[in-house]
């Protein structure tokens, strides 16, 4: 199956929830900025979240058709989600989403937006970032 | 003469492969070119009649294997036009003879507050090991920066030198990015007169254009096989004979001693001193194939060809609407290029096409590009972008495949974006 199919391109040309800046309606914002250095991709995501949920979602980047679809696909499963259900996706869930197959070149392209959602989370919670081994899987 | 170009393609086992139903459209020569026939057999003859270890034995496999790896550095000195044969020191890559100098020479040559200075074009293999040097010895990086025309600004070069704390310039002899060669002779002179050496980055050159170390003075310079039609593992470290007897070993080992004791050693004369380990034999073997294949064709045959290639790849490029090509687009506001003259590649952007997404396009229908900042942050850093995309030629394209890959990054910008 082609790797740029419809699906993709789709939400690389339209993306989702892209560009509305940090959306707060009286809730605390949190933002945070990843990039992916070998091929300059960065994503910087907006969360707000209520009760321990995400409330809203808003994100920005520039990068590749990969990085920016996945985010934009990944931004869409998020409205609602409890912080235990973010914190508990995988690297195939986000293979799942999307949907094509992905090449050990291009891992880090479809996993962007689940490193710096991750990153997001534990900086709320004031931890340590993880690496890129850790959200890859490799850990 | 001109060449004969499908008679050199015929040579070329890899080229006769196609994927997805395509012929393959090799456009990657500068990240490595392909090897012809002629190597790949002087290899495996090595591998299969004489695979023994050099130096070290008497019989006849051994005597064979060391006349083989010696008449290899010999067939080096003689490409390079160096002085002496045990100026050639095979290393495992260009890499490996950048941090060579830079660990033997840096380590004993340079002080706090001594400089290297780098240009602007250099691929981090030229970059970091300088940085590395900087952190364990205090000595300063300084950077020549690029002109309009993407070449090392030779005022920052004068600027630095007057310091007087320049011992070493460390350059490129042509951008694995933007094909420029910078004006070496000139450069050389310069630091001489102020008392520096100059170790020329030659990776990419060596395939492109004839390098005489004589002529032109440097002090060092660095290759490796694989970019000349040759295998990988193999390296060319020259350095001027008096340099190189004053250097301390690089790595310990075998065949780099003259004498061991419990307390300590005496090190080899040149090269072996600089040679710790069994060497990379068949790869020497290898790149010697290499060169004694090259030479069948004269450098103004190859350069012609190669011009012509890359004139007609910048002419075709910049007709594709929203393409930039590096340093010779006035439009793109990158390097406005008033004459370019570019050697085996040439880079460029495409506006909302990330080369990551281009080149995979491409790859699925055959055509090898590169993508990515090739090793050239800094670079790219300058330029203001973070990737491009590269094409490379080596001396067995043809434009057909230049038209063949303009018109598949027409049809890849319209499926990203329609
Ligand atoms: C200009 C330049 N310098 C150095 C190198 C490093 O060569 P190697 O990786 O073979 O050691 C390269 C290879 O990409 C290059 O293009």
């Amino acid at each position: 199956m082609d790797l740029y199919a419809e699906n993709i391109l789709d939400h690389y040309r339209h993306p989702r929830n892209k560009g509305q800046g940090p959306l707060a309606k009286g809730q605390a914002v949190i933002t945070h900025m990843e990039e992916n250095l070998s091929c300059g991709d960065t994503v910087t995501i907006h969360l707000s979240i209520k009760d321990d949920c995400i409330t809203e979602i808003s994100w920005d980047g520039t990068g590749c058709a990969i990085s920016q679809a996945a985010m934009s696909l990944l931004s869409e499963e998020l409205q609602g989600k409890t912080l235990s259900e973010v914190e508990s996706l995988t690297p195939q869930n986000v293979y799942d989403i999307l949907g094509v197959p992905i090449g050990p070149r291009r891992v880090k392209c479809a996993l962007l937006g689940l490193h710096v959602l991750k990153n997001t989370l534990r900086m709320k919670e004031r931890k340590e970032l993880q690496g890129w081994n850790e959200t890859v899987g490799n850990d | 003469m001109t060449l004969d170009i499908s008679s050199v393609r015929r040579q070329f086992p890899v080229l006769r492969r196609s994927i997805n139903g395509r012929p393959l459209v090799y456009l990657d020569s500068a990240a490595t070119a392909q090897m012809p026939e002629a190597v790949c057999l002087a290899m495996a003859r090595w591998n299969k009649e004489q695979k023994s270890n050099v130096h070290r034995g008497m019989h006849v496999l051994a005597e064979e294997s060391t006349v083989a790896y010696e008449d290899a550095r010999t067939a080096v000195q003689k490409f390079l036009n160096a002085a002496h044969p045990d100026e050639i020191i095979f290393t495992k890559g260009c890499t490996e003879s950048i941090n060579l100098v830079a660990r033997s020479w840096g380590e004993t040559h340079l002080q706090e507050g001594d400089a290297v200075v780098l240009s602007m074009l250099e691929h981090h293999s030229n970059v970091v090991p300088w940085l590395q040097l900087k952190d364990r010895k205090g000595s300063d990086v300084l950077w020549m920066d690029i002109d309009e025309d993407g070449m090392p600004k030779l005022d920052d070069l004068k600027k630095h030198l007057k310091t007087g704390r320049v011992k070493l310039v460390a350059i490129t002899a042509l951008s694995n990015v933007l094909g420029i060669a910078p004006d070496l002779k000139t450069i050389i002179a310069m630091a001489h007169d102020a008392g520096a050496w100059v170790l020329i980055d030659a990776a990419q050159a060596i395939a492109h254009m004839p390098i005489d170390v004589q002529d032109l003075d440097c002090d060092f310079l660095a290759f490796s096989g694989h970019k000349l039609y040759g295998p990988t593992g193999i390296g060319v470290l020259y350095g001027k004979r008096k340099l190189l007897e004053k250097m301390p070993p690089f790595l310990g080992g075998g065949m780099m001693i003259r004498s061991v004791t419990q307390e300590g050693f005496t090190p080899a004369d040149l090269p072996g001193k600089f040679e710790a380990g069994t060497p990379p034999i068949a790869e020497a073997v290898g790149l010697a194939a290499a060169i004694e294949w090259m030479q069948q064709y004269s450098w103004e045959d190859i350069q012609a060809h190669e011009q012509e290639l890359l004139r007609f790849a910048i002419d075709n490029l910049r007709l594709i609407p929203q393409l930039h090509v590096l340093g010779t687009d006035g439009k793109s506001q990158i390097i406005n290029h008033k004459s370019p003259i570019v050697y085996g590649c040439l880079s460029f952007t495409l506006d909302s096409v990330h080369p990551h997404d281009l080149t995979e396009i491409l790859g699925r229908q055959g055509i090898a590009l590169r993508a990515g900042h090739h090793c050239c942050m800094p670079l790219h850093t300058k330029l203001g972008i973070p990737a491009s995309t590269r094409l490379s030629v080596g001396i067995y394209n043809m434009k057909e495949e230049i038209d063949v890959c303009a018109q598949a990054i027409v049809d890849a910008q319209k499926k990203l974006h329609t």
